[in-house]
């Protein structure tokens, strides 16, 4: 069942496109990792889908409702986390946790307690004096402690330490395993890794890839280490090898997914002694898809 | 409603009502308690009737009628028409202040600290945030006007009878809510709260001046400020209640539109799109001067604009006034005589200390603004590189002295010559601007007073400005009431010598320039040796 969709979502801001026919989906149950370079449009794709901002075109709907329009009833059943958050100085990390709460109408004092135990934060403390991290918290425990059907998170873990960062992952498990879904916007690529079922890339407003992890792997290339009785001729010309470097007693290079068949059985002909192969780390992947920003993004 | 606009509406209200626990109960204490003294206050200065009537001719020309309104029921000059003709437009104005604040604080100012996306993310409407606090300023100016009205009829005073109180608490009221929603109009167009206060404050003042200027020269005039029609209540005297219902019919509407633009625009976004700027930095951002004075250039531009036209607007008030004293020729208690000079120069005298206090508003501002980059936590930036604690605060306190000086200029200098243009017997222009730039000592210990708080503690730095208020009450209200001397001498505006009736005393301006270098250094040297706080 799809619980979040966009279709042709486009954001103008004056003459510049912000956004240029943006689709994406989100199925029940599933975590949705946005990803893409500073400037891309997940901010602004986040902000009409929470009725913020008004869309120029195109659609957005959540629980098969239109964002804009039916906001309120949506956001009784979906949790956000922003990327930065600023409180009320006078008001301590506890009171807001309950606004929060009692705004959205559905908060588990019984997991508020103990997400702020796992988040070790002190509500008794003035935002005022919360660190960057400890602002952080505020906003993922109380997200996490109510009973959203959808989590929006836009980057929510800047700030936190590797400890926390850890505790962020086990929460957002735990509520995909009960069946949650979660939007999950990051730069943080071990935790997309970690955390998500499906990818979508975003560049300069256009959504560039999307698909499983496995799905967009094979889209890059694969790291490989070759030692071989007699040396292999000609390695470099061999069609999809890239980055070859002679080592001590053998080769490294990168070599295209779909080259590889043909590559192994041109090698194997030199007697292979040791292979290494390393799948492509996500970097890797995201370097790839990521280089090529122009500057001052399209128009 | 389809689109619950308003869901979720109370909670937030609770929310202001919970931030705003201090703030505004000291408010509502303030205005009401001022009210209810300079009440009680009037029946001691004034035991008789003809005393009175001595002091109701008094008040009768333009120059007083340009400061606080025309007055009604002159000719039965009763405590309950004094208090509305001497009080009610300056309280209107300070109240007027207040909500512009609330308002700010609670719209742009949410808004632009990034609070609101957190509040909007909940199932709150899109105009639950605005409404709440709407409703805020409607419990505020209601509490406002009921305490007011019922404290005054509850003094007892003859004359200050049941429906004038109310009437008289009520146009408080209802002024108090024409500039929440004025306030909350502008929160839609400008997308930086400074620029909310900044624009309604200006437009605060221009109501205030297009009534001043109304009210001596051309009667419809007045009918277009806010102040015209409140006043316009005639209060204790004729009672006329339907200004109340044109003011807050009027701030229904401008709500009404706040409200309509609030739905149909973008969180964070204004009216006013904002195009690209330079790609390098010009020769002014090379020093942290001049990024004091690129950060309030618009301010200072704004804040020059307005004090030129108030000098020439008071200015003009002169001539006005001459040629009614040349009419009647009275004894005045308002403005004790001195000999060789007219009546209308001593008037001038009391115009160009107003101007003054009003020219040192830009100045502190300029000083404050440290403050607000300190708690923005944007000095930091500046003090991690290359830029000592000294230089930093020396910039400020310099712009904040040309500011000062450059604004007290243009307001001697507006009132100078509009005055030298009506008046018959006038003085020189540079005879004004003397008068005028005689009050920098004044300015300086507020600036000085200024740097010296934010130096020690910026949490005090307010201070400054309710040591403003007290000089301007005490200022302004020096002529009415015989207060006793220790009360003016704590303001150094009282210390300033009144030019061209009294004599430049060289002494005075020392010393007051002593203690504001004094403050300053202080404020240097604790600022040296505190946090720098986020
Ligand atoms: N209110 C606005 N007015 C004009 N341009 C805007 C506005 N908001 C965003 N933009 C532009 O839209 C583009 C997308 O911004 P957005 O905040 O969505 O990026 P992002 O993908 O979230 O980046 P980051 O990873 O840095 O958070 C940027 O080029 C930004 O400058
Ligand atoms: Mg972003």
């Amino acid at each position: 069942m799809t619980v979040l969709q966009t279709k042709q979502l486009t954001k103008k801001f004056g003459s510049f496109t912000a956004l240029d026919g943006v689709d994406i989906q989100v199925n029940q149950g599933e975590v949705y990792g946005f990803i893409g370079p500073n400037g891309a449009g997940k901010s602004t794709t986040i902000r009409i889908l929470l009725g913020m901002m008004k869309a120029t075109q195109g659609e957005a709907e959540i629980f098969g409702k239109d964002a804009w329009r039916k906001a309120v009833d949506i956001h009784r059943d979906i949790a956000y986390v922003p990327g930065d958050l600023n409180l009320w100085p006078n008001l301590t990390g506890g009171e807001v946790i309950d606004l929060f709460g009692k705004l959205r109408g559905n908060m588990n004092q019984e997991k508020r307690e103990k997400l702020l135990r796992r988040f070790d934060l002190d509500p008794e403390k003035k935002c005022r004096t919360y660190s960057k991290g400890n602002r952080q918290k505020v906003a993922l425990v109380s997200a996490f402690a109510t009973d959203a059907d959808l989590y929006i998170l836009d980057e929510p873990t800047s700030g936190l330490d590797p400890l926390m960062e850890c505790i962020f992952q086990e929460s957002v498990l735990e509520a995909k395993q009960e069946g949650k879904s979660i939007l999950l916007s990051s730069h943080i690529l071990s935790e997309v890794e970690q955390l998500c079922d499906r990818v979508g890339i975003i560049r300069d407003g256009k959504m560039i890839e999307t698909g499983t992890l496995q799905e967009l792997r094979h889209l890059t290339r694969t790291s490989i280490y070759l030692e071989t009785k007699q040396p292999v001729p000609a390695l470099a010309e061999q069609g999809g090898v890239h980055n070859l470097e002679i080592k001590e007693d053998g080769v490294s290079f990168q070599i295209d997914t779909e080259y590889m068949d043909s590559l192994f059985q041109y090698v194997s002909g030199f007697g292979i002694v040791k292979l290494e192969s390393a799948p492509p780390t996500l970097e890797d992947l995201f370097m790839r898809h990521y280089e090529g920003t122009s500057e001052g993004g399209p128009s | 409603m389809a689109e619950k606009r308003f869901n979720n509406t109370l909670p937030l209200l609770g929310m202001i009502c919970r931030q705003e626990r201090l703030q505004l109960p000291l408010w509502l204490a303030g205005l009401a308690g001022f009210t209810l003294i300079v009440a009680i206050s009037f029946t001691n200065l004034y035991t008789n009737e003809r005393e009175l009537q001595e002091i109701a001719q008094s008040m009768i020309n333009p120059a007083v009628t340009a400061l606080v309104g025309p007055g009604y029921g002159i000719d039965n000059y009763t405590y309950g028409a004094m208090m509305a003709h001497q009080m009610l437009g300056m309280t209107a104005l300070i109240t007027g202040i207040m909500n512009i604040l609330l308002i700010t604080r609670h719209t742009r100012a949410n808004e632009e600290d990034g609070r609101l996306e957190m509040i909007r993310s909940l199932p709150t409407g899109r105009l639950s945030n605005i409404g709440a606090a709407m409703l805020t300023a409607v419990i505020i100016n209601l509490l406002l006007a009921v305490v007011i009205g019922f404290g005054l009829y509850t003094l007892q005073i003859e004359s200050m009878e049941w429906e004038g109180s109310l009437l008289y608490g009520a146009a408080l009221g209802a002024i108090g809510l024409f500039f929440a929603a004025v306030t909350g109009l502008l929160a839609q167009l400008s997308e930086s709260a400074r620029g909310v206060t900044g624009f309604s404050i200006g437009i605060l003042l221009l109501a205030y001046a297009v009534r001043a200027i109304g009210d001596v020269s051309n009667e419809t005039l007045s009918w277009l400020s806010p102040f015209g029609w409140v006043l316009g209540t005639e209060a204790y005297v004729n009672n006329y209640w339907w200004p109340i219902a044109v003011t807050l019919g009027t701030a229904v509407i401008v709500t009404v539109f706040a409200f309509y633009l609030n739905a149909i625009r973008d969180l964070e976004a204004g009216f006013v799109p904002s195009k690209p700027g330079r790609k390098h930095a010009s020769f002014l951002l090379h020093h942290p001067f001049g990024l004091a004075f690129r950060l309030q250039r618009t301010g200072i531009i704004a804040w020059g604009a307005a004090m030129l036209m108030f000098g020439a607007m008071y200015g003009s008030v002169l001539g006005e006034t001459e040629s009614f004293f040349e009419e009647i020729d009275m004894l005045q208690e308002f403005i004790q005589p001195e000999a060789g000079y007219s009546i209308t120069e001593q008037f001038l005298t009391m115009l160009m200390a107003v101007m003054a206090m009003a020219s040192t508003i830009p100045g502190v501002m300029a000083m404050m603004r440290l403050k607000a980059e300190e708690k923005k936590e944007r000095s930091e930036n500046l003090l991690s590189l290359a830029v000592s604690r000294n230089k930093l605060m020396g910039s400020y306190a310099l712009l904040a002295l040309l500011h000062g000086f450059i604004m007290l200029s243009l307001a001697g200098l507006g009132m100078g010559l509009a005055g030298n243009a009506v008046m018959e017997e006038s003085l020189s222009v540079w005879g004004f601007y003397e008068a005028a730039v005689v009050y920098l000592p004044a300015m300086w210990i507020m600036i000085g007073m200024a740097l010296f708080f934010i130096g020690l503690s910026p949490a005090f730095a307010g201070v400054t400005w309710a040591y403003l208020l007290y000089s301007f009450i005490v200022v302004y209200l020096g002529g009415l009431f015989q207060f006793p001397d220790w009360v003016t001498n704590l303001t150094p505006f009282g210390h300033i010598p009144q030019l061209p009736v009294e004599d430049f005393k060289l002494a005075a301006a020392a010393g007051l320039t002593g203690i504001a270098i004094i403050l300053a250094a202080a404020g240097f040297i604790s600022y040296n040796r505190r946090d720098i706080e986020g």
